[in-house]
């Protein structure tokens, strides 16, 4: 675990660059984080995904699954690799603050 | 002469730890269980950002066929994994009860059924492809053929499109 400070705030995060407390994010820590993962923006459809990953991570303590993501938060699969480039999953659950995702599917 | 062999040493040890770029997956049997962990695999690499090609033949056609994909079943004679004597596994209603408790199971860990997942890997950047010979002989047509195929290849076509990729097959 490693301490580092993103959009002002100092923030711990996992040996994966995970952030370790899903608490400390807000939409500036949002932000940036999305700037380090190669995105110059968010918009509505990013938090779309973002806001269901967090949901999902509150209600269950672990985030969905891809297909869960793309069948219950309106993004189809098209559309999430579109919007997350390269490895989805993986950098959304960045992006939105909660652990690296467990699943395979 | 030490000295080169330690070189190439340093060179397979550079590239093994060289991240996986691309996969070539074959499915190559008919079964539920023979069908999954190609498709799971696939669908895996493209979440990673790894590109992936898949190629169904003989038996795994079944898997692309609009009227099959989505009633594999789990083999339950023969498979001496399942621990389940041949003669019980070939009471008539065994495989599809065995298939049922699979795909019971599968649900539960998300797990799509085949078409879905296919719909998906192909949405995710993922091509589907299918066996040349295994068409022919099987007697298919364009129309059986789920929509997400993009082309009937041959052997040759396949490693063509493999280049770079790791080659596995299932």
């Amino acid at each position: 675990m490693k301490e580092r400070e993103v959009a002002g705030k100092v923030v711990a995060f996992d040996d994966e660059n995970f952030m370790v407390n899903y608490k400390d994010w807000d939409l500036d820590v949002a932000t940036a984080l999305a700037e380090e993962e190669g995105l110059q923006s968010l918009n509505d459809r990013h938090f779309t995904v973002l806001e269901f990953l967090r949901r999902t991570y509150e209600e269950k303590g672990t985030g969905p699954t891809i297909r869960r993501l793309t069948k219950e938060s309106g993004v189809p699969t098209k559309e999430l690799y579109a919007l997350f480039p390269g490895a989805p999953a993986k950098k959304a659950a960045r992006i939105a603050g909660i652990p690296k995702p467990k699943g395979c599917i | 002469m030490s000295t080169a062999i330690l070189e190439e040493e340093n060179a397979l040890k550079t590239k093994a730890s060289e991240p996986v770029k691309r996969v070539s997956i074959i499915i190559s049997k008919g079964t539920l269980d023979g069908v999954y962990p190609g498709l799971i695999m696939a669908n895996g690499a493209r979440m990673e950002g790894i590109e992936a090609t898949v190629f169904f033949t003989f038996f795994g056609m079944n898997a692309i066929l609009k009227k099959k994909m989505d009633k594999l079943k789990v083999a339950t004679v023969g498979n001496p994994a399942m621990g389940m004597p041949t003669l019980l596994g070939a009471i008539p209603g065994m495989s599809s009860f065995a298939t049922h408790m699979m795909k019971k199971e599968m649900d539960r860990l998300d797990i799509p059924p085949v078409s879905e997942f296919i719909e998906m890997i192909e949405d995710a950047g993922g091509e589907i492809y299918g066996c040349k010979a295994a068409f022919e002989m099987f007697h298919l047509k364009e129309e059986d053929l789920c929509a997400q195929v993009k082309e009937i290849i041959t052997v040759g076509d396949f490693y063509e499109k493999s280049a770079g990729a790791q080659i596995i097959f299932t």
